[in-house]
């Protein structure tokens, strides 16, 4: 591999990682803050309108959506170079992350065959992981 | 159930689509080189005068008033890797959308994240 080659990987790397960290952060955070917003209603207007509020109105919503722009970030900046069909897959695994803070973190149950799922989703992103980070011109 | 359907197809359509407009954008900014945080705001500033930019922020604040719906009846151990179907609609854009060239290995990569997915559902029940 070439220099600029190995700089571009580097690079790919420590934004993935930055995604991989936020990104989960946010959603089990937000997960968090919904559980105790609770279902919405009903799909009339003011029931929906109610919902969304009530979410607005919760701090932990606020520190999910902060962990997410974080993450949104770094994904901006990874995919001014890289592709989209490598970031993706990639930074899918988050999904083990997420799964982790999920049973920790929050207490939720995972059956064998979603922890199984979880395992194959994330060899998928290992396969793509190995593929070249860009494949346009402008990458 | 149906409430949970139209969650996980408005997560899966407008926020892949958003995505792949915000990756439009990007590319048309060009590589990123400098990280230094102003020369940093000055990416995000040039990004936000794309018109991609903004259709990509719309298309992905659908999808995420979505996920906050999904995540109030859902378990996030669940909804986050059911949503890597998401992966392979991505690939698909990238490939249509942005001209992409996706090997076969990236295929295959991606054939085992839609398989895992498929688990993921299963075990829910």
């Amino acid at each position: 591999m070439t220099s600029t080659g190995r700089r571009l990987h580097f690079k790919t790397f420590v934004l993935i990682m930055l995604m991989v960290v936020f990104g989960p952060l946010g959603d089990a955070v937000l997960r968090k803050g919904m559980s105790r917003v609770g279902a919405m209603a009903s799909w009339a207007p003011a029931d929906v309108a109610r919902f969304f509020f009530r979410a607005f109105s919760s701090g932990m919503i606020w520190v999910g959506i902060g962990s997410l722009l974080a993450f949104f970030v770094a994904y901006m900046l990874v995919l001014s170079w890289a592709d989209y069909s490598y970031v993706q897959p990639a930074s899918s695994v988050a999904l083990c992350m997420v799964a982790l803070l999920g049973y920790f973190g929050l207490g939720e149950a995972i059956s064998p065959l979603r922890w199984v799922g979880i395992l194959v989703i994330c060899a998928g992103v290992l396969v793509v992981g190995h593929t070249p980070p860009s494949t346009t011109a402008g990458g | 159930m149906l409430r949970e359907l139209i969650f996980y197809v408005l997560i899966i359509v407008p926020g892949t689509g958003g995505e792949l407009c915000v990756t439009r954008a990007m590319k048309a900014i060009g590589e990123v080189t400098d990280f230094r945080p102003m020369a940093l705001l000055r990416v995000i500033a040039r990004a936000m005068r794309n018109g991609w930019m903004w259709i990509g922020i719309l298309f992905m604040t659908i999808g995420f008033f979505a996920l906050l719906g999904m995540l109030s009846v859902a378990n996030v151990s669940f909804v986050i890797p059911a949503t890597a179907l998401s992966y392979a609609v991505g690939t698909l854009g990238g490939k249509f959308f942005l001209g992409e060239r996706v090997s076969r290995q990236r295929w295959v990569g991606v054939l085992l994240v839609c398989i895992g997915v498929s688990l993921v559902f299963i075990g829910k029940g």
